[in-house]
């Protein structure tokens, strides 16, 4: 049974250049304890989709066109703001990229940490506190006891983002969207970040979503993959047979142009062209202008994931119809 | 480095860059120096990439920007084909400028936005000879056409670029002075995977055909590792390893540097589940006030009593020169 389940969702920006369609689609779940990873360059959407599921969007000028999102038996999209605080925070957090602009300069660390404790009514606020402080150390601060009196810019990146981490999980959320929580720090401080995260969700059981456009980190941290391309997803399984067997030209083009994977003094490949314009309806596939294997069936229709084989699902034609093989 | 006969192309001698912290209003007094770059020697030869790679804060852009002028430095010297550039003042050092070139970051913040591509070319080139007002199209043409835009373009203003392009008109703009030696600082971390591999292929074509010399600043170890011939890496002011790309890769010898390499993700889940990480307690310390000694020892997993003494000199290790005391030592 899954945790959360997404169909068919449809985010649009209704802006004076067009309508930009920055998820169009959008169908997945996530189990429970599970760690799903999207991934995706900018402006692939993959924000968006979590941010529409919160209801973090703007509107106007956003809007979400159509779409259901199941959450333990009720629809994320179809709450009223009452109702989707009381989800919030509690029994879904996020965590984002810079913690710098998350949290609140004028607050000491204390007094956000007990916050959501204090506003879903779960504790007292001596309790809140006590909890406050054992998160503090749960998360790795050292001298928890004195530094959770100081404010944020006391803290260095790395440390800001541990206070984010433990802010999200005090209320022992079954979900944590975490929407590229590492891309701002130092690689060394990354791995202690992930490395964090990892134990936290396997002490506390929950599910984790994990947006990022690092196919590295993606590749040790997730069970399972949804690459997004122009607000779809055109590739989905799990980890291993998305990084091994991708089904997906756009999936292919990507693992081939990574430094790391490629046998130094040879050109990197590289994709030509540009992510089309979201504004333009598109006929047939998103990725076909910029495809090494296009074809004619490709710019017909709307091409929808296909189950392959084992939970790996791909939105190339080609690929569904047995006529392309890939790498 | 070996030191061959010959003068090196670049020449860098202890070469630092402090920066004094001030207090007060009306007497203003310093209070503490931010050793940025804190002693530095380097040697490049002609055509080499060297990458440079560190963390945020270890200095690698000072270095950078020192190297070229853009910064005085506290002490040093720095020369090109022996030719000394510290203190070159006024129109001396604008002359001296034509040889070096920078590319930065942030292709959205380095174009000026009401200038189209061809001004911002002309005038790069004319900042350099004095062309005919009637060749620049053609020449303005022949840059772009050198950095993989179309001269269809030639008209048209920043924004309506995207990322990678506005990237490759700062590279054509760097060239239009013909320079022998480009400073790259962060040039690719602002694009997306797919289109800074366009970047990183046409900045190694442009360094193999023209035989340039290139600085690749880069927090981004497997980028750097795929480009550059040599890697330097630097913590807190000072490089503490130099060596061949590959092998500093595959086989790192200062601690600092093993656990960086550790530290980097690879795209490759089998490999990223089984592989062991050196978590390095803490965060890099503030420059303002260093560690004494080797700067690296309050985080290192090796360090003894002696590290606290002075910073290690250089020892030369196989192909690599590595900055620590007890290489060796340790497993």
């Amino acid at each position: 049974m899954a945790l959360l389940s997404v169909n068919d969702l449809r985010t649009y920006f209704h802006t004076r250049a067009g309508v930009v369609r920055a998820v169009d689609g959008v169908s997945f779940s996530v189990d429970k304890g599970e760690t799903l990873g999207i991934v995706g360059e900018s402006g692939s959407g993959k924000s968006v989709a979590c941010y529409s599921l919160m209801g973090l969007i703007p509107k106007p000028p956003g809007r979400i066109e159509s779409g259901t999102a199941d959450f333990d038996g009720q629809d994320l999209l179809k709450m009223s703001e009452k109702e989707l605080n009381q989800v919030r925070g509690r029994r879904v957090s996020m965590i984002f990229q810079d913690p710098m602009t998350s949290l609140n300069p004028y607050l000491r660390v204390e007094d956000q940490l007990i916050e959501p404790l204090l506003l879903h009514g779960l504790a007292d606020k001596a309790t809140a506190r006590k909890k406050a402080l054992e998160m503090m150390e749960q998360v790795g601060i050292q001298g928890a006891a004195s530094r959770i009196r100081m404010y944020p810019h006391e803290f260095s990146g790395g440390m800001r983002q541990r206070v984010m981490i433990a802010m999200a999980l005090i209320t022992e959320p079954d979900l944590l969207i975490a929407d590229e929580p590492t891309t701002a720090l130092d690689v060394t401080v990354q791995a202690q970040i992930l490395e964090l995260i990892k134990t936290m969700q396997q002490r506390m059981h929950m599910a984790v979503i994990f947006i990022s456009h690092d196919l590295g980190v993606v590749a040790g941290f997730c069970d399972r993959v949804n690459v997004m391309y122009a607000g779809r997803i055109v590739e989905s399984g799990a980890t291993q047979s998305i990084y091994y067997h991708p089904s997906h030209p756009y999936n292919e083009a990507l693992q081939r142009s990574i430094p790391a994977l490629q046998p130094k003094g040879h050109e990197l490949f590289t994709i030509e062209g540009q992510p089309p314009d979201l504004t333009k309806p598109l006929a047939g596939c998103s990725f076909a202008a910029r495809c090494a294997h296009v074809s004619d069936v490709c710019r017909q229709g709307n091409p929808a994931l296909k189950e392959m084989k084992d939970g790996h699902s791909t939105a190339c034609v080609r690929v569904q119809e047995g006529g392309l093989e890939l790498k | 480095m070996t030191s061959e006969t010959a003068i090196p192309f670049l020449d860098i001698k202890g070469l630092k860059t402090h920066f004094p912290v001030e207090k007060g209003i009306f007497f203003r007094k310093t209070v503490a120096t931010v050793k940025a770059v804190d002693g530095v020697d380097l040697e490049l030869k002609q055509g080499e990439i060297l990458g440079l790679v560190g963390e945020s804060g270890c200095g690698k852009s000072t270095l950078g920007r020192t190297m070229l002028q853009l910064l005085e430095p506290t002490a040093g010297s720095v020369r090109l084909e022996g030719r000394e550039l510290v203190g070159l003042r006024g129109s001396e050092l604008r002359a001296a400028r034509k040889d070096f070139q920078m590319i930065f970051q942030d292709p959205y913040a380095s174009l000026n936005p009401r200038m189209t591509v061809y001004d911002t070319l002309a005038e790069a080139i004319l900042a350099h000879k004095s062309v005919p007002k009637k060749q620049m199209p053609d020449k303005v043409a022949e840059l772009m056409n050198k950095v993989g835009l179309s001269p269809r373009f030639i008209k048209k203003y920043p924004h309506e670029f995207s990322g990678g392009q506005r990237q490759r008109i700062a590279v054509a703009r760097a060239l239009a002075v013909e320079p022998r030696f480009l400073v790259a600082d962060e040039a690719v971390s602002a694009l997306d995977v797919s289109i800074q591999a366009q970047i990183i292929n046409l900045l190694a074509k442009l360094s193999r055909e023209m035989n340039l010399t290139l600085i690749f600043i880069s927090h981004d170890l497997s980028v750097v590792k795929h480009i550059a011939d040599r890697i330097a890496v630097m913590y807190l002011g000072r490089i503490v390893e130099i060596g061949p790309a590959e092998s500093l890769f595959d086989d790192p010898q200062h601690p600092y540097t093993r656990a960086l390499v550790s530290a980097v993700p690879v795209p490759d889940p089998d490999r990223e589940r089984e592989r062991q990480r050196i978590l390095l307690p803490g965060d890099p310390p503030s420059p303002l006030n260093p560690p004494k000694g080797c700067t690296f020892h309050p985080r290192c997993p090796h360090a003894v009593e002696a590290c606290n003494a002075s910073f290690p000199a250089w020892s030369q290790q196989g192909d690599r020169q590595v900055a620590c005391i007890r290489l060796g030592e340790f497993e």
